[in-house]
């Protein structure tokens, strides 16, 4: 390429960027000018500090959190041992597997709030038995639900992170290493497989948390008073404060990103997020 | 055969007994699949299920024809085309910005803050995002007041945030950056040979672009462009607190049908979750053979 | 007047120059090599005469016409990457139409063209696969049909087999050249592998830290190195210090023995020079013809190289190796045998100094 047509090239480019760049900074920065102007007459941080105090916002927040803390174990729970396992003793069944985890993709979350209502406001039952009791029913096993239902949700990220994770190492050779040593499941697992799988967790844990808090449909839907629904319903009576609360949510999810890309090294693939 | 015996040998320390084996291999998923039954089989296999009965429970085709009716006709229609049209424009910009990025000859920086920046704006949806575009564009927001003391009126000139077009605009802001990051590396993938080879032999920057980046590019475009269509299709939360359920998307109507029965037959309901699956469904597989394609050629 | 001329050229990187100095003519028909050790420069003078790397200065002409700034679509010059750079977006037949179909040539001339290209690199099967249905070698010689397409000026190849495996290696080269003879299309043709360089070129330019080092034709870079450099990046000659004892008589001393050179040289008497000696020009035990020189060693080892042995010996400081002819009753040296090597005076080659020290 010669030197006029590199300098066309890049005055394109900056066009873009900057057009880019105003698109995505235009609300960021409006909402966050908006959000200091609670006080009539001067900035100030008003708007933060009132959303700050209202003891619904910290009921909420604190609840969401555990509710990504909780999504995030049952996750790694779930997707580490089997994709290991399947890595290890069942290959055949890997595609099977894969298929499942990516399923969440095609199923929307309002479609599967809906399922998790009709089949869950009534006991299962199996040949006439009652299997399952109406976990809808409580509160407390409503919970189980939301987290088992965000689980789903992040599937797909989870699965993707620890599967090329372990493609990434040759687990049967170092399981076979560990056992040749006289290690035991336990140690193999948290001593061998989980150290090498730290990234992968990582950026999944983050992922998972930046979709999990501010969640909206499935929590409202169960009827949990998490974080989305608490938002949703203070921009219908309160003006400055959902900014507050708009500004405070994207810094959270901005620290996700940076310490994502920070673990990963900016594989721009792990952090695409679908809805 | 002599080295199937060697690998049995050295296998056996840590070989369990054949039929032993089998069951606790199997065991070791059973969690997985116990799960995946509970939480997305059964679920989604209920709705496909009731899709097809009527209230007594017999079996009908009723509610699947009844999605061809009106409102949920137009609750279709909407959701279309505001998935296809945010996944046009969403594809065509967000693909400029990674042709920027990567091959635009602009200062590394600007590569890495757009990535990080497109990782939190991809994940940034729902109410916070419909809230920061009515902080900015609402009836009083930051840029609409701005217009005012240059004296236009943003909503007297036909533009609003609560409708389709305004809707789109919130949903590009998860659009571009989806695009931008899962095009760059594609786009990176283009080798630079490609176009010292076409360049040799006659061609143009334009040709070069014509007849191999652009076609070699198409697939993962296309089925990028595909996975935006699915990712606005089954947006809910962000519509919702944005228009507050004024807007006729599918997912809001399904929202509705989920707070109070409004379409006077559950089953009805079921359905239209169902129609949602399965468009979803097609989404993907049409992404997954597309991808394939862009696999194949650059093995 | 050459072909391909290139005047004076340099390249300066950012970093590093990484050609200087570069004259060379090239005639019609020719088929010249660019051989030297990775970094040495080849590939940037070969994109300078493609058009993709503008030079520093100096001057390029193409058929008597100055290219020096003319960008690559408008020098039809054909290139030949190591890594094949089909588009694999399109068959076979369509990357080799590439060209012709940019240049908006008539459908039956690019059809009959295509034909002809596949019966000439031997694939006449193979028209509507894509790249990625066929082998490395098959790819590579896509690669060629498509750079000949355009009946180019000058032909650029680059490393065009490393990235295939020893045996397609060799007798794609043989293809290659075979293919060159027929259509005698001027050959620009990169390869840090010497055996490659002197089996396919007519002559040879040897590179080293983006300088010319010696241009010949492979008869005489091999017989004849010029430098210290040459001398060991082609074949394996015996490198060695000597001092002139008599500049006249070509006389020279060895780690204390005396050999003979073939012809005076201009050296002081008293100065150390540099020499080299081929390894299949000595003899075990030379039976004493006055012409002939001899050097006394203790065998190292020896290594049996399938049709000859190499027998390795020392001097007192260096180390000397020599070839014989593998046969049935080969009575081989053992190691720690004391022995006597002969050679013939031509043998004995003085070598430029090296500016910078070379690695054997
Ligand atoms: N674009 C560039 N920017 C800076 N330095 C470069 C560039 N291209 C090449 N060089 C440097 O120029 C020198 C010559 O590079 P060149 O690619 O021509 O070597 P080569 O002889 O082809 O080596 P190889 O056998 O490894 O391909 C090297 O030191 C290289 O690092
Ligand atoms: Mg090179």
């Amino acid at each position: 390429m010669n030197a006029r047509a590199a300098r066309n090239v890049s005055w394109f480019s900056w066009i873009v960027i900057v057009i880019g760049a105003i698109y995505f900074l235009a609300p960021l920065v409006g909402t966050f000018a908006y959000s200091l102007t609670a006080l009539r007459d001067q900035l100030s941080f008003a708007a933060y500090q009132r959303a700050f105090a209202d003891p619904k916002f910290v009921e909420s927040f604190v609840y969401s959190n555990l509710l990504a803390v909780a999504t995030i174990i049952a996750s790694v729970l779930l997707i580490v041992p089997t994709t290991y396992w399947v890595h290890l003793y069942l290959p055949k069944l890997r595609p099977v597997v894969e298929a499942i985890s990516l399923l969440p993709f095609v199923i929307p979350a309002i479609t599967l709030v809906f399922g998790y209502i009709r089949v869950y406001s009534r006991p299962v039952d199996v040949l006439g038995i009652d299997l399952i009791p109406p976990l809808l029913s409580t509160s407390a096993s409503t919970n189980i639900v939301l987290v088992a239902g965000y689980t789903v949700l992040s599937m797909p990220y989870m699965y993707r992170a620890v599967d090329n994770g372990l493609r990434a190492i040759d687990v049967r050779r170092l399981t076979e290493a560990a056992q040749s040593l006289g290690a035991g499941w336990g140690t193999i697992l948290f001593r061998v497989i989980l150290p090498n799988l730290r990234t992968a967790l990582l950026s999944g844990a983050l992922l998972t948390f930046a979709i999990v808090v501010g969640e909206l449909t499935l929590a409202t839907f169960l009827g949990i008073p998490a974080f989305g629904p608490y938002l949703q319903q203070l921009g219908q009576h309160k003006a400055y404060e959902p900014s507050a609360l708009t500004i405070v949510s994207f810094l959270l999810t901005w620290v996700a990103m940076v310490l994502i890309s920070f673990v990963t090294r900016g594989d721009t693939r792990s952090a695409a997020g679908t809805h | 055969m002599a080295q199937t015996a060697v690998v049995t040998k050295s296998g056996a320390a840590f070989t369990l007994p054949r039929v032993r084996t089998i069951f606790i291999t199997w065991l070791g998923v059973i969690p997985f699949f116990a799960f995946a039954f509970l939480f997305l089989l059964l679920p989604s296999s209920s709705l496909f299920i009731e899709s097809f009965q009527d209230t007594q429970g017999n079996f009908t085709l009723a509610n699947i024809v009844g999605l061809f009716d009106e409102p949920i006709r137009s609750g279709y229609i909407a959701s279309i085309e505001i998935s296809a049209f945010t996944a046009l424009v969403g594809g065509i910009f967000g693909f400029l910005l990674a042709y920027a990025v990567t091959l635009g000859g602009l200062p590394k920086w600007v590569r890495s803050s757009y990535v990080t920046f497109s990782g939190v704006a991809s994940n940034f949806a729902g109410v916070p995002l419909a809230f920061a575009f009515v902080a900015v564009l609402g009836r009083t927001g930051a840029i609409t007041a701005l217009f005012k003391n240059v004296g236009i009126n943003l909503y007297d000139i036909g533009f609003n945030l609560y409708d389709f077009w305004g809707l789109s605009l919130v949903y590009l802001f998860f659009q571009f950056p989806l695009m931008l990051l899962i095009m760059i590396p594609s786009l990176e993938g283009l080798k630079p040979e490609w176009r010292e080879a076409a360049a040799n032999l006659g061609a143009t920057q334009f040709e070069y672009w014509r007849r191999v980046a652009f076609p070699i590019l198409l697939p993962s475009l296309l089925g990028t462009m595909i996975l935006l269509f699915g990712n606005a299709f089954g947006a809910y939360a962000t519509a919702f607190a944005l228009t507050g359920g004024r807007l006729n998307l599918v997912t809001i109507q399904i929202g509705a049908q989920i707070r109070g029965d409004v379409l006077h037959n559950p089953n009805l309901g079921f359905a239209m979750a169902l129609g949602m699956v399965f468009i979803m469904f097609v989404c993907i597989i049409g992404y997954t053979l597309l991808q394939r394609q862009t696999e194949r050629w650059l093995r | 007047m050459a072909f391909v001329e290139l005047h004076q050229v340099q390249k300066n990187f950012a970093t590093a120059t990484a050609v200087e100095n570069f004259n060379l003519d090239v005639e019609r028909g020719e088929f010249v090599s660019f051989l030297g050790p990775s970094g040495c420069g080849k590939t940037t003078t070969l994109r300078m005469i493609a058009g993709f790397e503008v030079p520093s200065s100096g001057t390029i002409r193409l058929n008597g016409a100055d290219v020096t700034n003319l960008p690559p679509n408008k020098r039809n010059v054909g290139m030949v990457f190591q890594s094949y750079a089909l588009f694999p977006n399109m068959t076979v037949a369509e990357n080799i139409a590439f060209g012709m179909t940019v240049a908006r040539k008539p459908k039956e001339e690019i059809t009959k063209r295509v034909d002809e290209m596949l019966r000439l690199i031997h694939l006449p099967q193979l028209g509507n696969r894509y790249p990625y249905q066929l082998s490395g070698g098959q790819q590579q010689r896509v690669a060629l049909a498509r750079a000949l397409a355009i009946q180019p000026q000058v032909l650029l190849l680059d490393e065009p087999l490393s990235a295939l495996d020893a045996k397609i290696r060799v007798s794609l080269r043989q293809e290659i050249r075979a293919i060159q003879r027929t259509l005698g299309i001027t050959t620009i043709y990169v390869t840090h592998d010497q055996e490659e360089a002197m089996s396919l070129s007519d002559r040879i330019v040897v590179m080293s830290n983006g300088r010319m080092e010696q241009v010949g034709t492979p008869f005489e870079i091999y017989n004849f190195p010029k430098t210290q450099f040459v001398a060991s990046f082609v074949g394996t000659l015996n490198q060695l210090q000597a001092r002139v004892s008599d500049a006249a008589s070509g006389k020279l001393d060895v780690e204390g023995q005396t050999i003979y050179a073939a012809k005076p040289f201009e050296k002081m008497t008293g100065e150390t020079v540099a020499i080299a000696l081929r390894p299949e020009m000595i003899d075990l035990d030379g039976s004493g013809e006055s012409e002939e020189n001899h050097l006394q060693g203790t065998v190292e080892d020896t290594t049996f190289l399938g049709s000859i042995v190499r027998t390795r010996v020392r001097l007192r400081d260096s180390i000397i190796s020599f070839d014989t002819f593998n046969n049935p009753n080969l009575t081989l040296p053992r190691a720690s045998e004391k022995i006597t090597m002969s050679f013939p005076r031509d043998a004995v080659l003085i070598l430029e100094q090296n500016a910078a020290p070379v690695q054997a």
